[in-house]
Parts: structure tokens; sequence; C-alpha cells
């Protein structure tokens, strides 16, 4: 057998015009997401692309340019405006994370990121059911949509599989003794696998270790106010009941920038002034990052994020 | 020195001495956990192949691979012979090519893969031309491209082809796939 494998170069301008009919669909589903934030009274804001802190997250890369980097979330300046009176914004936009390349991953991916004062993770649950609810009867004028050999209908039964249940199959609980490594491995081998793919499934109530942002309730055992959602087996958006706790978040961002440090990855400056916001008070709050670019998939019926983006990044670090 | 990031589709690395090449690709990161590399590579010595995963600290070496441009000249009846523009020859015997050789047309650019002094096999274009040898004769106006009949390229080599093509046709072959891509030229004389 030949073994050339390469890659393919940059669209032709025949590549392009083919787009075209995925691009309307596109620009569709960004006006059906503004008009329904737009209509719940939610304000859409920008924030800096360029940061000179991006957030601290073990597993997550920010990729330097000119002596700050780009952003990998629109988190922090969100919050920083929740803590100044914004009590319901939204953002569309870019964000990049170096070394994300794959069928479903692209360095450069567009977020889908809001918060909202005096609610919790469970709230922003139900609200991300309406929103995707009214994007696909906006752009596909029915509940469901096919793909990746499934139908999911949005309308039916949205499961609510906490951590602890999900794990049962693998025969231990990560929340009351957590072991990061086997968390992963049982994930992505036994969890994610037998998650069901006809509805949509929250996983939710993750072990402390891996609260990142989010907020922790009181155990026993104590849990992260956390859920990942899951449509047709493809993760689609992460939320948290948000931390407001200066202290603990500092804490928590220490501990991440010494484990960075011991993997041997780069460790950003401690953002003081999100910490400052939070020191001044963040209100409680909720927040949901949703990747538009997999949504956009979902939709379309499509398989990777190669038919969906006309301009993919040529391999994981542009 | 590759890392576990540089890690896709076509790249060559070497493991224990032995140069792969990454057939299959798959980046995962369930959640907000590390990321995972999983690739099927294929030894580019004996063609097997294996299913590994890596994780971003892992790292790997390049393997020492020449990439020699040469050209097809013939066929001495067992081996393969390939001529650079100095016209210096090189023999490669059709184990070694497997079944690139039922794709090489004469006078064809390829890359010869070079590796420890040894040739351990050849870079085709992407698509070649060849000519069907046999086929059942084809269904005239039946223009559908997705029933497929078996037929035979020069060389003895297997192909599905659409009802359409027509013995003497010369179709195109995706030589990554080893498959039918499309129809280059109807035969002549049909």
């Amino acid at each position: 057998m030949s073994a050339n494998y390469q890659c393919e170069g940059a669209p032709s301008a025949a590549d392009l015009s083919r787009f075209r009919p995925m691009l309307e669909f596109r620009s569709r589903l960004l006006a059906a997401t503004r008009d329904f934030f737009c209509r719940r009274g939610y304000l859409e804001v920008s924030t800096p692309l360029v940061v000179p802190t991006p957030a601290l997250e073990q597993h997550i890369d920010a990729q330097p340019v000119g002596g700050a980097y780009l952003r990998t979330s629109p988190e922090l300046h969100m919050k920083r405006l929740l803590a100044a009176g914004c009590d319901k914004i939204f953002q569309i936009g870019p964000c990049f994370r170096r070394g994300e390349f794959g069928s479903v991953h692209n360095p450069e991916f567009c977020m889908l990121e809001w918060y909202r004062t005096g609610a919790d993770y469970r709230d922003v649950l139900a609200e991300t059911r309406s929103l995707l609810l009214a994007l696909a009867e906006s752009v596909l004028g029915r509940s469901w949509f096919d793909c990746r050999g499934q139908r999911v209908d949005l309308a039916g039964d949205w499961q609510q599989l906490t951590v602890t249940s999900a794990f049962a199959c693998a025969g231990w609980d990560p929340v009351v003794c957590f072991d990061a490594e086997r968390f992963e491995r049982d994930l992505l081998q036994r969890v994610e696998p037998r998650l069901p793919r006809d509805r949509a499934v929250a996983l939710m109530d993750y072990p402390v270790q891996l609260a990142a942002l989010a907020a922790c309730r009181e155990g026993p055992p104590p849990v992260a106010e956390r859920w990942e959602l899951y449509l047709a087996g493809l993760e689609l958006a992460n939320a948290f009941t948000e931390l407001t706790d200066p202290v603990e978040q500092r804490r928590r961002f220490e501990t991440c920038a010494r484990e960075r440090r011991a993997d041997g990855r780069p460790v950003y400056p401690l953002d003081l002034e999100f910490l400052a916001a939070l020191e001044r008070g963040l209100p409680r709050c909720a927040g949901v990052a949703l990747g538009l670019d997999r949504l956009l998939m979902l939709l379309a019926g499509a398989l990777d994020l190669d038919a969906v983006l006309p301009f993919r990044a040529a391999g994981s670090s542009w | 020195m590759y890392s576990a990031s540089d890690l896709r589709k076509g790249l060559r690395i070497e493991i224990d001495g032995v140069p792969y090449i990454i057939t299959e690709f798959n980046f995962v990161k369930p959640g907000k956990g590390a990321s995972i590399y999983n690739c099927k590579l294929k030894n580019l010595i004996n063609g097997s192949t294996l299913n590994k995963s890596y994780r971003s600290n892992d790292k790997f070496d390049e393997p020492r691979i020449e990439d020699r441009k040469m050209r097809y000249s013939y066929n001495d009846g067992t081996n393969y012979v390939f001529i650079d523009d100095n016209y210096e020859q090189l023999e490669i015997t059709p184990g070694v090519l497997g079944n690139s050789r039922f794709f090489l047309n004469e006078d064809m650019p390829v890359d010869v893969l070079i590796f420890n002094g040894q040739a351990i096999g050849v870079d085709l274009p992407t698509f070649v031309e060849k000519a069907i040898i046999e086929t059942e004769p084809g269904a005239r106006g039946n223009t559908a491209t997705n029933v497929l009949k078996p037929a035979t390229i020069e060389g003895g080599y297997e192909i599905h082809v659409p009802l359409f093509i027509n013995q003497g046709d010369i179709v195109k072959i995706d030589t990554r796939t080893g498959e039918y891509s499309d129809r280059a030229r109807v035969a002549r004389n049909a």
C-alpha cells in the first residue's frame, strides 16, 4: 500500500462554494441564538480576545501572542461584568486552545457563553433546554435531529445523571474517593459509551477535584455543582453554579498553578482583577459554555468539524 | 523530536527503532480532562498495524527516512526498477512495494522511502490512471455511481467500479485507498 496520507491543502474556491448552504445554516443559527437571549432580557457583550492572564485550568493551554495570550474562554471577564451589576449577559465569539485538534476539536472555535445572577446550575440546565429547543425549531422547523446514526428529540426527556450513578458501571464512586487517572480512563472507556444517545443527557455533580470554577455543595459527600451536556454522545456544553468565594478561588488557582508547573506546562499569572472583583462581591450566579461549531454539526447531521468549518486549522497549532 | 500535539494523520514516528506512519488519528479530551491522542500506526517495514494512545507529555523520535525523488522505469521480470535524475537505478522487490506495485506507470514520479540505507516503500501520486483490462460489459446509459462491479486493472489488481465502466476505459485510482475514484477516458474503440 502507498504510504501517502498527506493532508489536503488549502480549500479551493470550488471547495468553499460548497460551504455556501452550511454558511447560511450557521448564520441562521447565530441569528436565532441572539434572538433567544435578547427576548429573555440578556445583554450581548464582547470581552477581549487577547488577555494577559488566561484562566488557570489543569488541562487547557493558551496560545501565546505578543507577550499575552489568546483567550481560552471569556469566563473571567464576563464574571467581572456580573460583579459590576450586569445580571444577564451572553457572548458569542472565538476561543483558542492550543493543541486541541481532531475530528471534533479545532484550536480556534466558536463559543456561546452566558451567565445569569440569582440562578444555579439546575436553572441554567432548564434554560439550555429551552435554548436548544428554540434553536432547533428556528433552523430546522422541528424539535429533533438525526446525527451520528441517532435521532435525538430535544422535546423529549432530558436525562439527569449524576457522576455517582454513571460510574456505577465502573464499580466505584469518584465523588467519594477520587482518582484522576482512573476517572478519565473510565469516563472514556466505560461511562461515555454507555450514555443514552437518543436524548440529551446531563452528567452532573462532579467530584470537587474537578470543579474548576464551580461552587461546591456540602456533603456528604460534597460535590461540584457542574454539569456536562451530551447530545448523541457528543459533549456539547459545560455549566457551573459559579464559585463566588475569592479565598477558595485563589486557592484553586494556586493549586492548579502548582499542578501545571509539576506537569511541565506553562503557568499563567493570576488574574488579580478577577480576584478583586470576587472580593468586592460576585452575586450568586450560574453560567454555561456551549460549543457552537459542535451544535452546528449536530443540527446539520455532520459527522465532524470538517463539514461545518470552511477554514480548518492545519493542525494542533495553526 | 515530536510532541504529542504534533501527531496527525500522515506523520511518521519512530518507536523502538522502527518507523511507523499514522494512518488514523483521533483526538479526545473528555470533560476538562487530559488530552488523549489515539493513533492507528502502520509499521513501514512490515506493514503490520497497531493502535496506541498517547498523552500530552509523550515524545517521539522522527524516523530518519530519506524521500528520494525517482521515476519508475520498468519491471525486470521480478523486481521494480526506479531511476533518478542522475540515472542511478534502484531495484525494489514486490514484497517491499506491496499493493503500490499495481499503481505504477512508466516514468511516474515517486518518492522512494529509504530507511537505514534500505528502500522500505514508495510514496505514489495521490491519483494514478490505469486501464481496465477486464470487467463485465458496461450498462450503457447507466450513470449510477453507487452500484459497483468488479474490474481488473493491468497487473491483475481488482477494484470496484461503477456499471458504466467498460473494458479498455482508463480510470483514476486513489492510491491512498486503492479504490476507484473517477473515469479518466473512455476506451478508444468503445
